[in-house]
């Protein structure tokens, strides 16, 4: 893919689990290269295998083939102090939480600190200052967890996983537990997180609008294997597995899937946009050149991350469709025409 | 009015109240130093059982069986016999077969099982996605045990101690039958041998009164304890 080594590389990893003297296969053998700095999104149905092949990059699972590297280094049979060695330089949280609910909130972010000998308590209690800031929780220092809101408890998960100043933050599930308005104030925080500290983000979900917020690039997992990668906008806008286009479609539609044009006349075009030209007058400047008529059946215009995008969907109808058609891609619009 | 005529009018039998006084002494220290000893086997053993037992941080079948069986056949011996069994052993350990010293052996050989047993299971309760996150985080198994699990549950674990004291009161008045001392002891060579009703109502009043305040006390450090 690239020329610089990725920060965490997975050759031919494969996972399964013995259940009652049988092997189940969990994940097949899977590669897959995180560059240092992105962020990374898995997603995929439940018992796809996402949380297996997340927790192999800290070990939590050892693989039952295959090798695990991080940072150029093979680290798939380590143990001892290098494996707590690694693993804390992995942060990692989790959709319940799971923090010590016999613990402050400012205990359980100094948690990892007091796991090694090195730190004392003046700059733990430094470092745990500027955690609570950095997640917007330093009035509730000293409450219990089971006195915060989710959003709450996921801030303090976050800021318990960087505690340690890790290269790598995995998010299992982070905001799965959590309401939209919640969910996205917390995804803005892994956001700010990842450009501000540098920090590499691998998170899994099953929903596609948490990839499109804040991952750069996915990979979709169906049944332990990777059925799609690439750039999230790309995916996007031009999913080609089944599984992905359902997710795609889930994100647009709701659960229910594409609504019905049967009884539109004209034929059926989705233009995609992305870039610039998501925002330039291209469609209403083919419309005067060829004078084709559209109906705006459904769309979309909004960000990919950074990325605009937009996605139309239209019913044309026209003498000079060709020309049109044309005219739309020489402006960098994707057009495809949809099969009733 | 004067008090000891009250007395005398309601318990005519008893002439010596020292006596019960020194009785509930015994049972307190019987209590005190049988729970403080179970506390200290039981509780590494319920951390034991806890670890080698499936899926767990030390997940050893073979080592849990062997302690499991140990457990429980312990727990199924009925006390009265487990202390008479035990006889020889408390000899060889206290130089004593009868009074405090005698019955603290069979009393803690009888509950630690039992406490362990308890421990265990609120262990259990801690979820297994905290202990998940400290190894995520690169915590020890000791760390783990010390720092997550017992803490967490540590409200399961004093009502735990609870139980046992609890339990241990009765224990310590069976033994009072074959001469262990204190208020059992008192309710049946006086009481029962002795047909002196008032001496069985005074003990058994006291023995009520030991495991209320015990109760309470407990569910007291409890509500204190929990955070949830
Ligand atoms: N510890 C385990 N023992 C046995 N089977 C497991 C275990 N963990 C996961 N599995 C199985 O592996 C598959 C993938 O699980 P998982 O990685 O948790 O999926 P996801 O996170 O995508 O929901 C599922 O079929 C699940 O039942
Ligand atoms: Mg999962």
């Amino acid at each position: 893919m690239t020329d610089h080594p990725a920060l965490i590389t997975l050759k031919a990893v494969a996972k399964s689990y013995r259940v009652r003297g049988r092997d189940i296969p969990a994940l097949q053998p899977t590669d897959l290269a995180i560059d240092a700095g992105e962020v990374f999104g898995i997603i995929g149905h439940s018992g796809a295998g996402k949380s297996t092949l997340l927790r192999l990059i800290n070990l939590l699972e050892r693989p039952t083939a295959g090798r695990v590297v991080i940072e150029g280094a093979d680290v798939t049979g380590i143990d001892g102090a290098a494996l707590r060695d690694l693993r804390a330089g992995i942060g990692m949280i989790f959709q319940h939480f799971n923090l010590l609910s016999s613990r402050t909130v400012r205990e359980n972010i100094a948690f990892p600190l007091r796991l090694r000998p090195g730190m004392d308590e003046a700059a733990i209690n430094l470092r745990v200052q500027e955690l609570l800031e950095r997640v917007g929780l330093a009035g509730h220092a000293d409450n219990y967890p089971a006195q915060l809101s989710g959003g709450q408890k996921q801030r303090v998960g976050i800021a318990r996983a960087l505690a340690n100043k890790p290269r790598v933050l995995l998010c299992d599930e982070a905001t799965s537990a959590l309401d939209p308005q919640t969910t996205a104030s917390v995804l803005d925080l892994l956001l700010d997180i990842n450009r501000e500290l540098g920090l590499t983000i691998v998170l899994i979900t099953h929903e596609m609008d948490v990839i499109r917020r804040v991952c750069d690039r996915v990979a979709v997992l169906d049944a332990g294997r990777v059925v799609e990668l690439g750039n999230v906008v790309d995916v996007f806008l031009h999913p080609e597995h089944p599984t992905t286009r359902r997710f795609v479609s889930e994100a647009e539609h709701g659960d229910e899937g594409g609504p019905d044009y049967s009884g539109v006349a004209g034929n059926l075009m989705r233009l995609s946009f992305r870039g610039e030209t998501t925002y330039a007058p291209t469609l209403s400047e083919v419309v005067r050149d060829t004078g084709i008529e559209y109906n705006l059946l459904s769309g979309r215009i909004d960000r990919i991350k950074d990325i605009p995008y937009g996605q139309l969907t239209l019913a044309m109808r026209g003498e000079r469709m060709d020309a049109a058609v044309a005219q739309l891609r020489a402006a960098g619009v994707v057009v495809q025409e949809i099969a009733r | 009015m004067n008090a000891p005529s009250l007395l005398q009018q309601w318990f005519p039998n008893i002439t010596d109240w020292t006596e019960i006084g020194q009785a509930c002494i015994d049972t307190l220290l019987m209590l005190g130093g049988s729970l403080l000893l179970t506390v200290v086997i039981g509780l590494p053993l319920g951390v034991w059982l806890f670890l080698a037992s499936r899926d767990q941080l030390h997940d050893s079948p073979r080592s849990y069986a062997a302690l499991s069986l140990v457990v429980n056949v312990l727990r199924s011996i009925p006390f009265i016999i487990l202390m008479i069994l035990l006889m020889p052993l408390t000899f060889f350990l206290m130089r004593a077969t009868i009074g405090i010293r005698g019955a603290i052996p069979p009393l803690v050989i009888g509950a630690a099982p039992f406490f362990a047993r308890l421990v265990e299971s609120s262990l259990r309760e801690v979820g297994a996605g905290v202990v998940e996150a400290s190894q995520a985080m690169g915590a020890t198994t000791g760390q783990i045990v010390r720092r997550v699990l017992l803490p967490e549950a540590r409200a399961g674990i004093v009502a735990a101690i609870t139980v046992t004291a609890i339990a241990l009161v009765g224990y310590t008045a069976m033994g009072g039958i074959i001469g262990a001392g204190g208020l059992g002891s008192l309710a049946y060579q006086y009481g029962y041998l002795g047909y002196k009703p008032d001496y069985m109502l005074v003990t058994v009043a006291l023995l009520v009164l030991l495991v209320q305040l015990l109760q309470m006390l407990g569910d007291a450090i409890v509500r204190r304890m929990s955070h949830r």
